[in-house]
């Protein structure tokens, strides 16, 4: 079996307690891995430490335990090889969207001419449909466009990886459809390896090729990593007709109501291997 | 109907002025009506001259003698007739020119200093003992030590404005720069931005609103400061123009300098709110 793209073995993390209380790990023994061109999303509940893997995954975190592996290297410490679009769109708000955009060319090509910079700035701009807004100020902008200046500048630095941390939280539903859409588009315009964390079911079910399920914190684990068989390309409108979605659908937030919080391992659940599950396509499950 | 209004202040300003003006005339025209007042000799009074006896040309100028007092400076501010006869166009500059230096060169200090103790935890509480006993510190207990140290007067007042500007700015530099936002130096890690870059073109645009509020309390301190310094140094100066007019008991002339004082001040202070609005950013 060949190793995927980026592997994550034994990922622990716990915090310490005020006083002497032994600490709690908020999660535990996760392995999972995604292969190159691959999206992933995590599916869970607040406090299972989604955020958490993801800022290890960044770099911005220390695991307590295990080890996450990309491109055959150890994770240490953050990295241009993982562009991150935060849960706050983190963008600058003294800077114009452009400038925003620029910063993140400029770390990546420090030997970039200013035009060269500007170029490869607009385009990713203009893939998120901001060619208008350039000179715009954050402040000036929707939470819809400030996000999606989020998402350009971490497409821009070409990643080997993106990491994007429940991108769409704050927005509402008309705005996060057509973000949504445009990010369907731009993954596979750049065949970009994607990992991302929602609570949303059906962000998930548009999104991912595979949905990793998480039990509720503390000591929070992988219960299985549901695989999404729809097939691309994916439309919102006409998604929910397939005769997938709903078994894949109800799956999913059978997981979140009632098995996220009460999971019972099976007796050949193993956590360094945590099982696939085809919902909506029980013969594979066999296969 | 708010724009109806826009007339309203300025004209209420002008009344208050008028008011102001007006209790000022009478206030020093009252007893110049060459009555005696009451327990006075006549006889003492003549032989004093009625004016110093009744105390009727009181050393407390009208407000016409104070404006024609003003007009003639405007009309010539830069006149220099030895030592102690200088225009007030020369003295304010004296002034300006030293709250400028010191300024500057706390600036120079404070706000690198600033920086180093906001990103370094570590300094930030090694230093922090120095700072909070010398911040309160009256910049004018130094004086003397800056006199007997520097041994040159103007240096002195120099330095004294040097060092009342450099707290304001130390401690707004450092808590600026200790707050700037996680989630910026988070992309910048992510970016492997150099600490360099980091620091110029992350942490300090997003610790300029608070750098210039300590900078336009400086100035604002400075400009208080000055004055008192050029008192005790003398030689040159508004401070020490305001103290020999008041050896020489020329009223008009304090309250001009008063006026002038006051005038400087709020041009600094709208100086520095405008480079801060221009520096400022909006979320």
């Amino acid at each position: 079996m060949s190793q995927p793209f980026l592997k994550i073995e034994g990922l622990k993390r716990q915090f310490p307690q005020p006083g002497d209380a032994a600490p709690t790990p908020v999660f535990e023994d996760l392995n999972f891995g995604i292969d190159r061109g691959q999206f992933v999303c995590v599916l869970g509940h607040s406090g299972c430490g989604k955020t958490t893997i993801l800022n290890i995954l960044a770099g911005l975190d220390e695991a307590s335990a295990g080890h996450v592996i990309m491109d055959g290297r150890e994770v240490r410490g953050p990295s241009l090889d993982r562009g991150v679009v935060f849960q706050g769109h983190a963008l600058m708000p003294w800077l114009s969207a452009l400038k925003n955009v620029e910063f993140a060319v400029r770390s990546r090509h420090a030997d970039w001419s200013r035009e060269q910079v500007r170029n490869h700035a607009v385009k990713y701009l203009e893939l998120v449909h901001l060619g208008e807004a350039l000179d715009k100020k954050p402040a000036e902008l929707s939470g819809g466009m400030k996000q999606r200046v989020g998402i350009a500048r971490a497409f821009s630095i070409e990643p080997k990886m993106l990491l994007l941390d429940e991108p769409f939280g704050a927005l509402d539903a008309l705005t996060r459809g057509s973000i949504q859409d445009e990010l369907i588009g731009i993954v596979e315009a750049t065949r970009q390896t994607v990992f991302m964390i929602t609570h949303d079911v059906d962000e998930a079910i548009l999104l991912a090729d595979r949905i990793v399920l998480m039990t509720n914190g503390p000591r929070a684990k992988i219960a299985e990593i549901v695989v999404n068989p729809m097939a691309r390309p994916r439309v919102r409108e006409t998604l929910h007709q397939q005769p997938e979605f709903y078994p894949l659908r109800n799956h999913l937030v059978d997981f979140l109501v009632k098995r996220s919080r009460a999971f019972t391992p099976g007796a050949d659940w193993d956590p360094k291997n945590p099982p696939l599950v085809y919902p909506g396509a029980p013969d594979r499950a066999a296969a | 109907m708010k724009r109806n209004k826009a007339w309203l202040a300025p004209l209420l300003s002008v009344l208050f002025f008028g008011l102001f003006v007006g209790a000022w005339q009478l206030a020093t025209s009252s007893s110049s009506d060459g009555e005696l007042p009451p327990g006075m000799d006549p006889e003492y009074a003549a032989l004093l001259g009625a004016q110093a006896a009744t105390g009727g040309q009181s050393a407390m100028p009208g407000p016409g003698d104070v404006a024609a007092r003003i007009w003639e400076h405007v009309k010539d501010p830069f006149y220099d007739r030895g030592t102690n006869d200088k225009g007030l166009g020369i003295q304010i500059s004296y002034s300006i020119a030293r709250v400028l230096g010191g300024y500057v060169l706390a600036a120079l200090v404070a706000i690198p200093l600033g920086f180093l103790i906001g990103m370094s935890p570590l300094v930030y509480k090694a230093l922090d003992p120095f700072i909070q006993i010398l911040k309160p510190i009256s910049p004018l207990a130094w004086m003397p030590l800056a006199l007997y140290t520097i041994k040159d007067s103007n240096t002195s007042a120099v330095f004294v404005i040097f060092i009342c500007s450099l707290w304001p700015m130390l401690v707004n530099t450092a808590f600026g720069v200790a707050t700037v936002r996680r989630e910026w130096l988070n992309v910048a890690r992510t970016l492997e931005v150099k600490p360099l870059r980091r620091a110029f073109l992350v942490i300090l645009p997003a610790a300029a609103p608070t750098i210039l509020v300590g900078m336009r309390i400086s100035i604002g301190i400075a400009w208080l400061v000055i004055v008192a310094a050029e008192m005790l140094v003398g030689g040159t100066g508004i401070g020490y123009f305001v103290w020999n007019e008041w050896n020489n008991l020329s009223i008009t002339n304090i309250i001009t300098a008063i006026l002038l004082i006051g005038l400087v001040g709020m041009l600094l202070d709208h100086l520095l709110a405008w480079v801060a609005r221009a520096i400022s950013w909006r979320e």
